[in-house]
C-alpha cells in the first residue's frame, strides 16, 4: 500500500513539467562540475605524478562531485517536497487518502518514498559519471559507496524535513520558502560556533555529511541522520494525526 | 436477532463536535439499514459536512461512537473505512492522472483485489457514464464530468456505505437526472447517505430524510412522513376588492391573515378545517372578486422556520 502511495507521488510528479525540468538543469549543473573537475585533474595529472602518496581520482573528481550534489539537493529538496502536502490540502485532495483504509503511517511513508525514489533519479546520473571514469582509470569503490551512503542519507533527511514542512500550510510556496530556510539555517548554524566542541557543531547538517565526503562512515554521523529523518517523519503523522482531532 | 443486527450498516451515536468555541455537530445519533437511502438535509453550514466527515473518519468526534456495519470506526478505523465510500463537498481529484489512472488508484487505495481491478473500474465508469473520457486527464474535464468521477471513487471498491456530500451540485438537469437514478440504484445494494439542500432531490431519492439545523437533528422521518408534514397549512389567494382582515379572519378554519400586497393575501388555516369553500361562497356572495387561489406547500425554507421555532417555542418554560 506504502509502494502504490510511493507511485501515486511519482507519477504525479512527473506529469507535471516541474520534476523534468528540475532534473534536466540539475543534470546539466552536475555534468559541467564533473567536466570541470576531469580538466582540473588533467592539467595537475603530471605534478601528481612526481608525488610519493597522491590522491586518486575519485577523490579528485567523485569527491567533489558529490559535494555539489549535496548542495544541489539542499536547493531542490524543498521545491519538490512543498506539494507532498500542502498541495493536497490546497486542492482538497487529502479526504481521498483519509478515508481510505490506509494508516496515517502509511501515507506520509508513501509520500515520503515517492519523494525518495524522485531523489534517487537526481542522484544516479553523477554516480553514471562517477562509474564512467572507470573507462580511464581505477575507483576507489570504498569512498565512492561512502558518498553514496551520504548523499541517500543527506536526500532521506532533507524529505522528511520538507514533508513536515508541507504538512503546516496549505501554501506550496510557504512550504518550499520554510524548508529552504530550515535547510540552509541547519547547513550553517555551525558557522558562528567559536569552541570546537560546540554542540551548534553537533546539529550542523555539513558537519555530517563531510565524513562521507571523505569516505569515512561514522556511526555518529549515520544515526544524525537516522534520528533526523525519524523525528520529522514522527512529527508529520502527529501533525496529520492532530489535524484530525484538533479544529 | 443476528440477522437483524448485521443490517444496521451505519449507526452513529451522540456525536459531538466543536471548532474552538463554535459547536458544529451537537448530539447526532441515526441508525442506517441495509438499502436504505437516507438525506441529509440542512442550511450552509448546519453540520451536515462535519458529520459526513466523522461518518467517514477525516474528523474525530469529540464524543460519541460510530459503527460500521458492526465495525467500530474509532477503533479500527481500517477495517472500517474499507467498507466506506466517500465524495466529499469537493471531490478530491489528482488533476494530472487520467480517469482511468485515478479510479484504479482509488481502487487500490481500497485494497480491491489486483485481478480484480480493471473489472472495478470499469464498471464504476459505466455506472458514471465516464466510459469515453477514461484516457481523458481529469483536469481536462467539465466540472459535471469532474463531478462523475467523484463519485465513481466513491463506488468503485463496492462499499457497503457510500457517503455522498452535495453530489449533485454543479451538474445539468439530465446529468442530475442520471445521477439520482445512480443512486437510487446504489440504494437497492448498499447503504447510501447523501447530504442536499434540494428538497426535491431528497423527495426523487431517499427513502427517509433528516433536517439538521445548528449542528442538531430537528426533523427524522420517512419521505412519506415529510410530505404530509409539508402540505401547507395556508392558502394564497388573489381578491379584487378585498374586504377588511377581519371579514376573512371570520371564515371557519383561518386563523391567521397576512397581506402580501394591495390584492394578495395569505390566509393561514387549522389543519383539517381547509376554509376553500366558505371563502369561494364567500366572495361570490359579497363580490371580493376572487381571482386567484393557490394552497401553498411549504417550502423547504418554511420547514425549517417550522421546525426552529417549534424549537424554540418548546424550549421556553
Amino acid at each position: 500500500m506504502i509502494f502504490t502511495l510511493a507511485a501515486k507521488e511519482l507519477k504525479i510528479l512527473f506529469a507535471s513539467p516541474l520534476a523534468w525540468v528540475v532534473l534536466a538543469i540539475l543534470e546539466a549543473i552536475v555534468a559541467y562540475v564533473f567536466l570541470n573537475q576531469i580538466d582540473a585533474f588533467d592539467a595537475i595529472q603530471p605534478k601528481l605524478a612526481q608525488l610519493a602518496n597522491a590522491p586518486g581520482i575519485t577523490e579528485i573528481i567523485v569527491a567533489p562531485l558529490f559535494a555539489s550534489v549535496a548542495t544541489i539537493l539542499l536547493m531542490t529538496v524543498p521545491l519538490l517536497s512543498m506539494r507532498l502536502l500542502a498541495e493536497e490540502k490546497r486542492n482538497r485532495t487529502l479526504p481521498l487518502l483519509m478515508s481510505a483504509p490506509l494508516s496515517m503511517t502509511e501515507i506520509v511513508l508513501g509520500k515520503f518514498l515517492g519523494l525518495l525514489a524522485f531523489l534517487a533519479a537526481v542522484v544516479a546520473m553523477p554516480t553514471l559519471m562517477a562509474l564512467s571514469l572507470y573507462a580511464g582509470g581505477r575507483l576507489d569503490p570504498g569512498l565512492l559507496l561512502g558518498n553514496l551512503l551520504g548523499v541517500a542519507l543527506l536526500a532521506a533527511s532533507f524529505s522528511a524535513l520538507g514533508l513536515y514542512i508541507s504538512s503546516l500550510t496549505a501554501q506550496p510556496i510557504i512550504a518550499a520558502m520554510g524548508t529552504l530556510g530550515a535547510l540552509l539555517g541547519l547547513w550553517l548554524i555551525n558557522q558562528s560556533a567559536t569552541e570546537p566542541d560546540s554542540v551548534l557543531h553537533y546539529l550542523s547538517v555539513i558537519k555530517h555529511f563531510e565524513p562521507f565526503n571523505k569516505g569515512l562512515v561514522n556511526t555518529g554521523d549515520v544515526a544524525y541522520f537516522a534520528l533526523f529523518t525519524l523525528t520529522f517523519l514522527v512529527l508529520t503523522v502527529r501533525r496529520l494525526d492532530r489535524e484530525r482531532l484538533g479544529g | 436477532m443476528a440477522q437483524q443486527a448485521s443490517s444496521v450498516t451505519v449507526s452513529a451515536h451522540a456525536l459531538y463536535r466543536s471548532y474552538g468555541s463554535r459547536v458544529a455537530v451537537r448530539d447526532v445519533g441515526f441508525e442506517l439499514r441495509k438499502g436504505e437511502v437516507l438525506g441529509l438535509l440542512g442550511p450552509n453550514g448546519a453540520g451536515k459536512s462535519t458529520t459526513m466527515q466523522i461518518l467517514t473518519g477525516n474528523l474525530a468526534p469529540d464524543a460519541g461512537s460510530v459503527h460500521i456495519c458492526g465495525i467500530d470506526l474509532l477503533e479500527h478505523p481500517r477495517m472500517a473505512k474499507a467498507l466506506i465510500g466517500y465524495l466529499p463537498e469537493t471531490p478530491p481529484l489528482y488533476r494530472e492522472l487520467t480517469v482511468d489512472e485515478f479510479l484504479r488508484l482509488a481502487a487500490k487505495l481500497h485494497r480491491v483485489p489486483r485481478h480484480e481491478l480493471a473489472g472495478a473500474v470499469l464498471r464504476a465508469k459505466q455506472r458514471c457514464g465516464l466510459a469515453e473520457v477514461g484516457r481523458r486527464p481529469i483536469g481536462s474535464l467539465s466540472k459535471g464530468y469532474q463531478q462523475r468521477v467523484g463519485i465513481a471513487q466513491a463506488i468503485v471498491h463496492n462499499p457497503e456505505v457510500v457517503i455522498l456530500d452535495e453530489p449533485t451540485v454543479g451538474l445539468d438537469p439530465i446529468q442530475i437526472r442520471e445521477i439520482r437514478a445512480l443512486i437510487r440504484e446504489l440504494g437497492g445494494e448498499h447503504s447510501v447517505i447523501l447530504s442536499t439542500h434540494i428538497l426535491p432531490e431528497v423527495e426523487s431519492v431517499c427513502d427517509r430524510v433528516q433536517i439538521m439545523h445548528d449542528g442538531q437533528l430537528v426533523y427524522s422521518d420517512t419521505i412519506a412522513g415529510l410530505k404530509q408534514f409539508r402540505q401547507g397549512h395556508s392558502l394564497v389567494i388573489g381578491l379584487r376588492a378585498p374586504p377588511p382582515h377581519a371579514e376573512l379572519q371570520a371564515l371557519e378554519g383561518v386563523t391567521q391573515v397576512e397581506d402580501i400586497s394591495d390584492t394578495l393575501v395569505r390566509l393561514h388555516f387549522n389543519p383539517g378545517a381547509n376554509p376553500t369553500d366558505a371563502l369561494v361562497q364567500a366572495s361570490v356572495a359579497r363580490g371580493w372578486g376572487l381571482y386567484q387561489l393557490s394552497p401553498t406547500q411549504a417550502s423547504l425554507e418554511d420547514v425549517f422556520v417550522q421546525l426552529t421555532q417549534r424549537e424554540e417555542t418548546e424550549a421556553l418554560p
